[in-house]
């Protein structure tokens, strides 16, 4: 679904990307994992076209992305830090994206907006919006149009557990759909029960990208970061996802 | 585009700046035509405005509107959307809310109290200044890294092409004056809008004192149809040209 | 007195043995040449309509030629129409066409030579090299003539009313257009010149040389080539005229040069490049002119001296003064300036600061042309503003020191 290839970008002195390769499918709940400043973000942002990296390609859907966007259409995105035009009220907003992405009543996915109660809010202005209700809207917004790829910065931070909670029930609701989910988070134990796949960055570098099951296995922890706590300590960078990866590459498998 | 440069010039109307900069042009406009005894020389202060003002609000407006409307073009960025069209939008949503308060705020009283051939040059000129300097104040943006710097770049441009370009062509012309520059004159002017649209105006005003000398070589060259011409064609590119290179640049920017 | 006398000379040819001869087209006397040979002082010819071809006419009796409607005298492009000499003659309501052009003479539709209370009126003259050409002539009165030329070249085309050593001539009404001066005047005195247009001339509206004690009243010089050029001449009066659209790099509302003793009140001066350009002259009034929309309303060169501008109103100009020089020996008091920003606080209709009507910037613009394309800009402005606070290249004693804050009422 999507295919990361050789992906590299710096930003002056800082070595955002270095040499990436990934590949993601769809039904997996891909948890990117890294410190602060380990190109999570960078990665992300990558995908949606907002970085352009220095070399080496992504695709989407199979199909490479330079230019025309719109495969951006597929695509769901909560950003980490939901910024928005300051004067647009919350149902301005949800009524320009339609319009933006030309999509009819029923095709919509109004769960998560039902369930935040954000139709209550409508009338306010984003700039009177706490820092939890943005995030709201930003994750109503991201799966308002039903897409095939969820990419979601941090859903969790800055929502109440009772939100925190709808919002992980929403990912199990949509990862059963078979669709493909990003999720950075760097609160680890969020995302134990969502998880398929970890892909772990670490100074843009890819540490390892492998499934959730593996992970334990090798690592004989249960718990996501105990797993991953041992594989940092442990410095087992060999792992199988080297392999893993460099298998698609040769066979060329679509996504 | 015209869908997105409609949320933009909302956006912009709501933030009431310009509300508030139409009102001070209409009332400065307005004070003007009834304080003077003669019409002329109230036309003669609106010069000096579009001259200076209209150039300069136009592009701390644009570069300050730029910044605010990051979380904007982020969110579009996140769509299905060229960057193209989005920074397109963004200048179409500008440019017509600009143009709007120079039409209200100045095109009105002209068009009530000195409805002549000079008023509707004065008009044209302002047009044709606040769109360059849209255009001149997106590059800056563009190029600059924060807002400070963008705010500062376009303060600089706006010094340069209303101040110190005309003192370098005093200079050129005084340190050269035993040869014969009418020609590159002419040439020197097409380098600043301001000029060439304060030279458009004052065929229009001035011109018994532009019959004088070797002024009725620039009659005679502006005044043509050649002249118009060129005049209107060098104000396009510099429409033109710097949006361009603004695309360009945004087209290969990170956000 | 000259009006009165010229009526008596007329009504007493008519009562005592003036006779009126018809001659033209279908009558007997089918010539005006005839018709001229036949008649006697005091006579009258009316000529009915009709082109007559008839080489040169000499005029030299005491008659009066009046045509009927649509009367026309051909020069066919190589005679001189109508020749005059000779006292009290008038022509009337004749339409000259194709006066001949000689480069050796100075041939025209009507020349008067010699000649004195001499009447032209209504007439109509087309395409002429000269159209009036009067010399040495006294008491001559040109009314209400429409003549128009075809303008070539300053060489090829003649003067429209051209005098020549002549005195005691009105001039008055007539429309001129096309030709290389509309008026000249060289050597006349005595005269009035009132209620003339004279516009489209290739050179100037109203030419005069040597002419001195001429009144000019009420005339308009519109869009001619330099405007309107007076020189070496004393006790001139000029009133109530008007000098609009004088364009070019040497063209002028009015140019005086050499003019002393000499009044010019009420005139409008609107859209010249330069409203009044003076050099060596002395001792004139300036008084309550409207100076408008001019690109200099005056250009008073350091030659002049002992003259008195007042009473003059401002507007609109790109620049009111320009000179040569820092000698002024001109006065400068109670004109209206657009431009003067000073206050008045005793509140006497005077202003309080001096007004200095030449900028910084007519300086430089005086040094070097090529700056004019700065005219306008923040910069000339900024410069003009600093100038006022320290003032360095401006004249400093051209100066109104008693500004009005309103416009002087003309």
């Amino acid at each position: 679904m999507i295919r990361i290839e050789n992906l590299s970008k710096r930003f002056k002195k800082l070595q955002a990307l270095d040499d990436i390769n990934a590949l993601f499918s769809t039904g997996q709940v891909v948890s990117l994992i890294g410190p602060n400043g380990s190109g999570k973000t960078t990665l992300i942002k990558s995908i949606l076209g907002m970085v352009k990296a220095d070399s080496g390609t992504i695709y989407v859907n199979g199909k490479k992305i330079n230019g025309d966007p719109s495969y951006r259409g597929q695509i769901g995105y909560m950003p980490q830090i939901g910024r928005y035009p300051d004067n647009m009220k919350v149902g301005q907003l949800f009524r320009m994206l339609k319009n933006i992405r030309k999509m009819t009543d029923a095709e919509l996915d109004t769960d998560l907006l039902v369930k935040f109660n954000l139709a209550s809010i409508f009338d306010k202005p984003m700039r009177t919006l706490s820092g939890g209700t943005r995030q709201k809207v930003s994750a109503a917004l991201a799966f308002y149009f039903n897409p095939d790829i969820l990419i979601l910065d941090e859903p969790t931070a800055g929502l109440d557990p009772l939100s925190s909670e709808i919002l992980k029930e929403k990912i199990m609701q949509e990862k059963r759909k078979d669709k493909l989910i990003l999720i950075t988070s760097h609160i680890l134990s969020d995302l134990d029960e969502l998880t398929t796949h970890v892909m772990y960055l670490q100074e843009g570098k890819m540490i390892f990208l492998k499934d959730i099951e593996t992970l334990r296995h090798e690592t004989g922890q249960e718990k996501l970061g105990k797993a991953i706590a041992y594989v940092m300590k442990g410095g087992k960078k060999e792992a199988l996802w080297i392999d893993e990866v460099l298998a698609v590459k040769t066979t060329g498998q679509p996504d | 585009m015209l869908k997105l440069s409609r949320y933009v010039l909302y956006d912009i109307l709501r933030s009431k700046v310009i509300i508030a900069y139409t009102l001070f042009l209409f009332i400065v406009s307005l004070s003007l035509f009834q304080l003077e005894e003669n019409d002329s020389k109230a036309i003669l202060s609106l010069l000096n405005i579009v001259l200076i003002v209209v150039p300069l609000i136009g592009m701390i407006f644009t570069t300050i509107h730029y910044y605010n409307s990051y979380e904007f073009i982020e969110l579009m960025l996140s769509q299905p959307l060229s960057r193209t069209r989005i920074l397109l939008s963004e200048y179409g949503g500008v440019a017509l809310s600009l143009l709007s308060a120079f039409f209200i705020g100045v095109g009105i009283p002209v068009l009530v109290f000195a409805f002549d051939e000079t008023g509707l040059a004065l008009l044209f000129t302002g047009a044709a200044l606040t769109l360059v300097f849209t255009s001149i104040a997106f590059l800056a943006s563009v190029k600059a890294r924060d807002k400070a710097r963008g705010i500062g770049a376009a303060l600089l441009l706006w010094f340069y092409f209303a101040l110190i370009f005309d003192g370098l062509l005093l200079l050129i012309l005084f340190a050269f004056s035993d040869y014969p520059m009418e020609k590159l004159t002419l040439v020197l002017s097409a380098l600043n809008p301001i000029d060439l649209g304060r030279i458009f105006i004052m065929l229009k005003m001035d011109i018994s004192a532009l019959m004088g000398y070797t002024g009725a070589l620039y009659k005679d060259f502006f005044g043509s149809a050649t002249g118009i011409l060129y005049t209107g064609g060098i104000m396009l590119l510099w429409i033109i040209l710097p949006l361009w290179r603004a695309l360009k640049i945004f087209q290969r920017k990170d956000l | 007195m000259r009006h009165i006398l010229t009526i008596l000379t007329i009504l007493a040819f008519l009562n005592c043995y003036s006779r009126t001869i018809i001659a033209g087209t279908g009558q007997d006397i089918a010539s005006l040449k005839k018709a001229v040979s036949l008649a006697k002082d005091g006579d009258t010819i009316r000529l009915k309509s009709g082109v007559y071809k008839e080489g040169n006419i000499l005029v030299t009796k005491s008659i009066t030629i009046i045509g009927e409607n649509n009367v026309i005298l051909d020069g066919e492009n190589k005679h001189e129409s109508l020749t005059i000499s000779g006292r009290n003659i008038t022509i009337r309501n004749i339409r000259f066409v194709n006066a001949g052009y000689s480069a050796l003479n100075d041939f025209a539709a009507i020349k008067i030579i010699d000649a004195s209370n001499v009447i032209l009126e209504h007439n109509t003259v087309i395409n002429a090299y000269f159209a009036i050409h009067v010399s040495n002539t006294t008491w001559c009165t040109i009314r209400n003539n429409t003549i128009s030329g075809n303008p070539k070249t300053e060489q090829l085309t003649g003067n429209g009313i051209h005098l020549w050593k002549s005195g005691h001539a009105l001039i008055e009404g007539n429309h001129i257009q096309g030709h290389r001066d509309g008026i000249y005047f060289e050597f006349v005195t005595e005269s009035v010149i009132q209620k003339n247009l004279s516009e489209k001339n290739i050179r100037y509206g109203l030419h005069f040389m040597f002419s001195h004690n001429d009144h000019y009243i009420g005339n308009t010089f519109k869009n001619n080539g330099a405007g309107v050029a007076v020189m070496y001449s004393k006790k001139v009066k000029m009133e109530l005229n008007r000098f609009e659209e004088n364009w070019g790099p040497s063209a002028y509302g009015i140019l005086l040069k050499e003019i002393t003793d000499s009044y010019i009140s009420n005139n409008t001066f609107l859209k010249n490049t330069v409203g009044i350009y003076m050099e060596g002259s002395s001792r004139t009034e300036v008084l309550k002119n409207s100076f408008r929309n001019n690109g200099w309303a005056m250009k008073v060169q350091a030659s002049c001296d002992d003259n008195n501008f007042y009473n003059n109103n401002f507007h609109g100009n790109s620049f009111d003064v320009a000179t040569n020089g820092t000698m002024v020996l001109n006065k400068f008091f109670h004109n209206y300036w657009d431009k003067y920003e000073g206050y008045d606080i005793n509140k006497d209709g005077i202003g309080d600061i001096p007004y200095h009507p030449v900028s910084m910037y007519a300086m430089i613009v005086e040094q070097n042309p090529n700056t004019l394309i700065l005219m306008r800009s923040f910069m000339v402005s900024l410069l003009d503003k600093a100038e006022k606070a320290i003032p360095s290249l401006t004249p400093e004693n051209l100066v109104d020191d008693k500004p009005f804050m309103k416009p002087n009422k003309l």
